[in-house]
C-alpha cells in the first residue's frame, strides 16, 4: 500500500513564532503511526492539519496523492476522523451519540449493549472515550486521527483503549496517534515519527 | 393644570439640578469617586438632548422629509456603539449595521404597511428610536455571547466539525442560546409590563395628558414592536456572526483557536 498522507515542508505560524516549520513526513496507509514528541513540539497542530481543522501557512499535505484542499472538506473529515484527548459527549444517549449502526459499533469498542440507552454524559471518561471512537467509526472512515487518546484515562481503561486502537489498525484502518509517551508509541505503533520543537522530522524507527 | 405639556421651563430644569447635587453628595460621602462622571453625564445629557430637541423641532415643523435622515443617523450611532461592544467579532461594524438596518426597516415597515401608525415624523422618529435602542443591545449581546461561547466550547465545536458537520450545524447549540440571551430580556419585560414599572411610552403619554386607555394601547403596540425588532436584530446578528467566526472551509477562525501543540 502507498502513503495515506504525505506532508511536504509544512509550516504553521503561531502568535509567537513558528509552531511547525519545514516538516516533511510520509504516513503509510497501513497500520498505526505514532507521532511522538514533548509538549510544545507541534504534534497536536500537525494532527489538526490532516483533517483540516487547521491549514498550514506553508507547504502541502497530500491525502492519497491529492492535496487535502482539493477534497470537499466535509467529505475529507468524514473519511479522516479525529478523536481528541478529552472525550466530547453530545446531549442524548450513547446510541444517539454514535448514531446509525450503534448495535454493531458498541461491541466493537467493548461497550456493553446495556450502555446504549444511558445518557452519554453519565459515562466514565474511559467509556466516553470508547464511545467517541465508536462515533468516529460510524462515519465509516479510512483513517483515524487520535490526539493523546489515553491521557485522560486511568490505567485500566488506558490498557483497554490501547488494545482497541491496535485492533482497529489491524483491521485495516490507517491510525495516526499523537502521544507524549515513548513507551506507548514503541509498544503500539508500527512506526514512529518523532517531532521536536522547533519541529524537524526525526529518524523513523521500526516497531 | 391636568398635564405637564408645556409646563416644564428651563427654570424647572435648573431647579432639578438639586437632584444631581444629591447624587454628587452621596458619591462624595461614600468615596465612590463618581463625582466627575456624574458631572460629565449631566452636561452631556443637557447638550445632547438640547441638540436633539432642535433637530426634532425642525423636522416636526413641516420638514418631515428629513425623517429618514434622522433614523439613519440613529442607526449609524447605534451601529458604532454595538460594534464597539462586540469588537472581538471580526467585521463587527458590518454585522451591526446589517442587524440594525433590518430591525429598523423591518419593524417600522410592518407598522407603516399595516397602518398601525401613521407615516408622520411624530410617530416614526420616537418609535424608531425605541426599536433602534433595543435592537442595539440585542445585537451586541447576541454577538458577544456567540463569540465567547464558541471560543469557550472550542473542543466541542471542533469535535462536531470533525464528525463532518458544517459550521452552521456545529455552531447550532450556541447560536440557539445566544438568540435566547438576546431575546429573553424583552420577552421578560413584556411579561411583567405594568406590574413592576410603568413603561416609558405609556408614562410619556400620561404625562402629556392622554387617557390611560390611549396610553396602554400605544404601550401594547410598543411592546409588540420591540419583540419584532429584537427578533430581527438577533436573527441577522446571529447568522452573520456565525459566518464570520468560521472560514468557508468550516474551520473556526484562528483567533478563536488557542494555539495548542
Amino acid at each position: 500500500m502507498g502513503d495515506r498522507f504525505e506532508l511536504r515542508e509544512v509550516g504553521v505560524d503561531g502568535d509567537d513564532g513558528p509552531i511547525v516549520s519545514g516538516f516533511s513526513a510520509r504516513i503509510p496507509a497501513d497500520g498505526l503511526t505514532a507521532v511522538v514528541g514533548p509538549s510544545g513540539s507541534g504534534k497536536t497542530t500537525l494532527l489538526r492539519l490532516l483533517n483540516r481543522l487547521d491549514d498550514p501557512d506553508a507547504g502541502q499535505i497530500l491525502l492519497d496523492g491529492r492535496d487535502v484542499r482539493d477534497y470537499d472538506v466535509l467529505e475529507l473529515r468524514r473519511r479522516v476522523q479525529h478523536v481528541g484527548q478529552v472525550p466530547v459527549t453530545f446531549p442524548g444517549t450513547v446510541a444517539d451519540n454514535v448514531g446509525e449502526g450503534w448495535e454493531q459499533l458498541l461491541p466493537r469498542v467493548h461497550l456493553g449493549p446495556g450502555l446504549a440507552e444511558r445518557e452519554a454524559d453519565r459515562l466514565s471518561v474511559g467509556e466516553a472515550q470508547r464511545m467517541c471512537l465508536a462515533r468516529a467509526l460510524s462515519r465509516r472512515p479510512d483513517c483515524l486521527l487520535l490526539d493523546e487518546p489515553t491521557s485522560a484515562l486511568d490505567a485500566a481503561s488506558k490498557g483497554e483503549v490501547e488494545r482497541l486502537v491496535r485492533s482497529l489498525a489491524d483491521d485495516g484502518l490507517t491510525v495516526v496517534m499523537v502521544t507524549h509517551e515513548l513507551r506507548q508509541a514503541t509498544e503500539m505503533a508500527d512506526r514512529i515519527i518523532e517531532v521536536r520543537p522547533p519541529i524537524r522530522p526525526g529518524p523513523q524507527a521500526p516497531r | 393644570m391636568s398635564d405637564l405639556s408645556g409646563q416644564i421651563t428651563f427654570g424647572h430644569v435648573a431647579l432639578a439640578l438639586c437632584l444631581v447635587v444629591v447624587a454628587v453628595v452621596v458619591s462624595k460621602a461614600q468615596k465612590a469617586d463618581l463625582e466627575t462622571d456624574i458631572v460629565v453625564a449631566t452636561v452631556r445629557s443637557f447638550v445632547q438632548l438640547l441638540a436633539v430637541g432642535f433637530v426634532l423641532e425642525f423636522v416636526l415643523s413641516d420638514h418631515g422629509a428629513f425623517t429618514p435622515a434622522v433614523i439613519a443617523v440613529m442607526v449609524a450611532t447605534a451601529t458604532v456603539t454595538s460594534a464597539n461592544r462586540a469588537r472581538r467579532v471580526p467585521r463587527a461594524r458590518w454585522i451591526c449595521a446589517a442587524a440594525l438596518a433590518v430591525a429598523t426597516t423591518g419593524t417600522l415597515g410592518l407598522l407603516l404597511v399595516l397602518r398601525i401608525i401613521p407615516a408622520v415624523p411624530r410617530a416614526v422618529i420616537p418609535l424608531g428610536s425605541m426599536i433602534i435602542a433595543n435592537a442595539m443591545n440585542t445585537t451586541s449581546l447576541v454577538m458577544t455571547r456567540l463569540r465567547d461561547d464558541l471560543a469557550g466550547h472550542r473542543g466541542e465545536v471542533e469535535a462536531r466539525l470533525s464528525l463532518g458537520q458544517t459550521a452552521t450545524e456545529a455552531a447550532a447549540p450556541w447560536h440557539r442560546s445566544a438568540l435566547r440571551t438576546g431575546m429573553l430580556p424583552v420577552i421578560d419585560n413584556t411579561k411583567v409590563v405594568g406590574l413592576v414599572a410603568l413603561p416609558g411610552a405609556m408614562t410619556g403619554m400620561l404625562l402629556a395628558g392622554a387617557s390611560p386607555a390611549d396610553a396602554i394601547r400605544l404601550q401594547l403596540v410598543v411592546m409588540y414592536m420591540l419583540l419584532a425588532g429584537n427578533a430581527f436584530a438577533a436573527l441577522v446578528a446571529g447568522h452573520l456572526t456565525v459566518g464570520r467566526l468560521f472560514t468557508a472551509d468550516h474551520q473556526l477562525i484562528r483567533s478563536l483557536r488557542r494555539t495548542l501543540t
